[in-house]
């Protein structure tokens, strides 16, 4: 029993769990763009490592701003080379060009760093709410291809816990971060709900329809489309279920409705405050919300002063982002006690993975199902005026030793070829020694929609600048590859 | 009386707790203790009718007393179907400044007149109280409006900018303040003239409470038939809502403390 004993039984070391890992803040973009991986890669690397000599578990989580392995090895440095070789190799790379950008935490450091991944404190903007998707789906990836085992299951739900429960608990996720949306969230601090709003598109642009389709989420109930182009504006109101009205007429039809997007080319404003200042009457007071997005101007900043009439252009927005994003950082801080209060109790899990907390539990479990189901075939009466009620004592004890021997002798053998944690977890799953709810809700998978969109949405770990790490003063050709660029890299 | 002076006091602190660190829960439990608070109150109320033989408004200290219950209990009802959060800072504050004062001042141990020991009595002064406390959350409302209204204009976050609800709600709920306290007032001058007639004989007196009163009644009418003619809403509603109360404050104690007439007795403080 080489393996036994030494290292399990008074447990204080994690079992082997190592991450492997780049992100925004060590690679550039460029080296982030060669390493990523798409589903099939993940899969094919899964396999890869799976077989390896000495990795029992694994796990890849790629991203457009990170990939990470997820390991449960035997040996750090051999996991180590053996995932670079593997990745040079299928990424007909060499290894030495990426390998300088990777951080490889172990035991409770890679629980840690999982929690904070997954819980998006890690993320380029922070507290997206589309990592925890990802780290999902890189699970359900890992599931799939029968590379995780009882310790990722273990840990993986944690981390899904963990990072329900910080987005519940503190304000991480809250108020937006991107200007489309941020727009969203005023609309709704003025009108409250926005079912049964009417908007209305002027112009067009991604930034204004990635709004329109926020507010279609937000059961708006009709879209007015004004376009120079009459014909443009027929096909974007086709797109948002909407009404295509022709540009002369918008002023008709400012009175009807209470949210304006603006983005069109015009060169000077196209509504101005002696325009709107007759239609608030007309719409008796009700509140009008003008959304500006349009560079040079398309909105009289003077309509401001109008009562119940309200201006943003798109730096008010960005000054709203800004707010917000500081307002996360300070959310932050309460989420890292979170997370290490998980990591802690992940830590006392793993200890109780040891052999002797393991076979106590299980011969409990099944000494009180054989008890209990006694007291109610026989009844409680009984059994405590039976003729000889020790006997039956002795003989629940017996049981349990016999229907126990097996497993315990092949735990206390060291497990086959030394895999003990292996064994044990599989026994604790068996026997569900530590429940976890299992299923994956599906409607918090990443949709697919391209890099972008996410971004300007504000929900995703995928905008801003590629950040080198301290080693400022590092030259040479491979640490420019990785992080010399100093140049604002966006996701696409 | 101690009692729902402490709860209301507990309550308010967990409002301002919510406010400060924006736990859903200390809402909940600023809310749950305003309940008690106003429970207890109504038992201490009971209590002292029965060992009075009428209920205790006729001194300031009373009256107080039983304006914070009335108030509390119209907030109550009204956040039921209008969840201004917030608001309950206020309130719970209020109830608790109305209910500590009524503590400690002295009761005066007069025996009301006659006349004033009736169901008639009592109905008028509910009534007339609901509706000053529904007038008292308009205002309250308006001010938030107005707060909530100057931060979107400016473009300014801030803690009230991220506490409280949206402009909507706040003129919804300002507008069904307003409508209650209408009726209430109505019905609290209807009571009080229909009473008059039948122990002095005659419906008006020109008692200056009555006068005021009367302009309060008329102001509100305005500010109701504003809204419905279109033109009085969000900002503009929210400031006539505040001018509104600064009547409602005057009429309630001003008027008692300025003039004479035959209200003069319920604002006696003991000796």
């Amino acid at each position: 029993m080489p393996l036994q004993a030494s290292g399990w039984d008074g447990m204080s070391r994690l079992p082997g769990i190592v991450l492997l890992g780049m992100n925004h803040k060590t690679a550039a973009l460029e080296v982030r763009e060669k390493l990523s991986l798409n589903t099939e890669e993940v899969t094919y690397l899964l396999l890869a490592l799976k077989q390896a000599e000495g990795i029992s578990e694994a796990m890849i989580l790629s991203t457009c701003n990170r990939v990470e392995f997820l390991l449960v090895a035997e040996n750090m440095q051999d996991a180590r080379n053996r995932v670079f070789s593997e990745l040079a190799l299928r990424k007909n790379l060499k290894p030495e060009l990426f390998s300088p950008c990777f951080y490889t935490h172990e035991g409770l450091d890679a629980v840690r760093h999982l929690f904070r991944v997954a819980a998006s404190l890690d993320s380029m903007v922070l507290g997206e709410p589309q990592i925890l998707g990802q780290v999902k789906q890189a699970y359900q990836g890992s599931t799939g291809a029968g590379a995780s085992g009882p310790i990722l299951n273990r840990m993986l739900h944690r981390a899904f816990q963990v990072a329900k429960r910080i987005r519940t608990e503190t304000g991480i996720g809250d108020h937006a971060v991107s200007i489309s949306y941020a727009a969203i969230e005023l609309a709704r601090k003025i009108f409250g709900s926005l079912e049964g709003r009417k908007a209305m598109l002027l112009g067009a642009g991604e930034m204004a329809e990635l709004a329109v389709e926020h507010l279609l989420r937000h059961k708006i109930s009709g879209i007015l489309v004004a376009n120079r182009t009459f014909e443009r504006g027929l096909a974007l109101a086709r797109r948002f279920g909407g009404e295509a009205i022709r540009f002369e007429d918008v002023f008709e039809n400012l009175g009807d409705v209470d949210i304006i997007i603006s983005s069109t080319g015009a060169p000077d404003y196209v509504i101005r405050r002696a325009d709107v200042r007759p239609l608030m009457r007309k719409r008796q007071n009700r509140s009008l919300f003008f959304i500006d997005i349009a560079v040079p101007r398309d909105v009289d900043p003077a309509i401001n002063t109008l009562d119940n009439a309200y201006v943003y252009d798109i730096d008010d927005l960005q000054g709203v982002v800004d707010d917000n994003l500081n307002e996360r950082k300070q959310e932050a801080g309460r989420a890292e006690g979170i997370i290490e209060e998980a990591v802690l109790r992940f830590a006392d899990w793993v200890e109780g993975l040891a052999l002797v907390p393991t076979i106590k539990e299980l011969r409990t479990k099944v000494g009180t199902i054989l008890e209990d189901e006694l007291k109610r075939t026989l009844g409680e009466d009984w059994l405590r005026q039976g003729e000889n009620p020790e006997a039956l004592d002795r003989m629940v004890e017996a049981m349990v030793t016999k229907v126990l021997h097996d497993p315990i002798a092949l735990l206390k053998s060291g497990g086959m070829h030394g895999h003990r944690d292996r064994y044990l977890g599989w026994i604790r799953l068996l026997f569900n020694m530590d429940p976890v709810e299992n299923h994956i809700d599906s409607e918090q998978m990443p949709r697919m929609t391209p890099c972008m969109r996410k971004r300007e949405r504000g929900d995703m770990d995928c905008s801003g600048q590629a950040v080198c790490p301290g080693q400022s003063g590092e030259t040479g050709t491979l640490w420019r590859l990785c992080c010399g660029r100093e140049k604002k890299d966006r996701c696409e | 009386m101690s009692i729902p002076v402490l709860l209301y006091t507990l309550s308010t602190l967990g409002y301002l707790i919510f406010m400060l660190l924006r736990r859903e829960g200390w809402q909940r439990w600023g809310f749950v203790l305003l309940c008690a608070g106003f429970i207890s109150h109504a038992g201490v109320l009971g209590w002292k009718w029965s060992q009075k033989g009428f209920l205790p408004i006729y001194d300031l200290s009373g009256n107080l007393f039983f304006c914070a219950f009335v108030f509390a209990g119209v907030f109550i009802a009204l956040r039921h179907r209008y969840h201004v959060k917030i608001l309950g800072i206020f309130v719970a504050s209020v109830t608790m400044g109305l209910s500590l004062a009524a503590w400690l001042l002295p009761s005066a141990y007069v025996m009301p007149e006659e006349a004033y020991i009736s169901p008639w009595v009592i109905i008028h002064v509910a009534a007339s109280f609901a509706g000053n406390a529904a007038f008292t959350l308009a205002f309250a409302v308006g001010v938030l409006y107005l707060l909530l209204e100057r931060r979107i204009k400016e473009k300014r976050k801030d803690i009230f900018f991220r506490r409280l609800p949206s402009l909507e709600l706040l003129d919804k709920t300002g507008h069904a303040c307003i409508v209650a306290g209408f009726s209430f007032i109505t019905l609290g001058l209807a009571t009080g003239v229909l009473y008059a007639r039948s122990v002095w004989g005659h419906f008006w007196s020109w008692d200056p409470k009555e006068v005021w009163s009367l302009v309060v009644w008329l102001v509100y009418a305005a500010l109701l038939h504003g809204r419905l003619s279109s033109e009085w809403r969000g900002r503009k509603a929210a400031k006539m809502a505040i001018f509104g109360f600064l009547l409602v404050l005057f009429t309630f104690l001003g008027v008692n403390f300025l003039f004479t007439g035959h209200h003069e007795g319920f604002t006696r403080i003991g000796s």
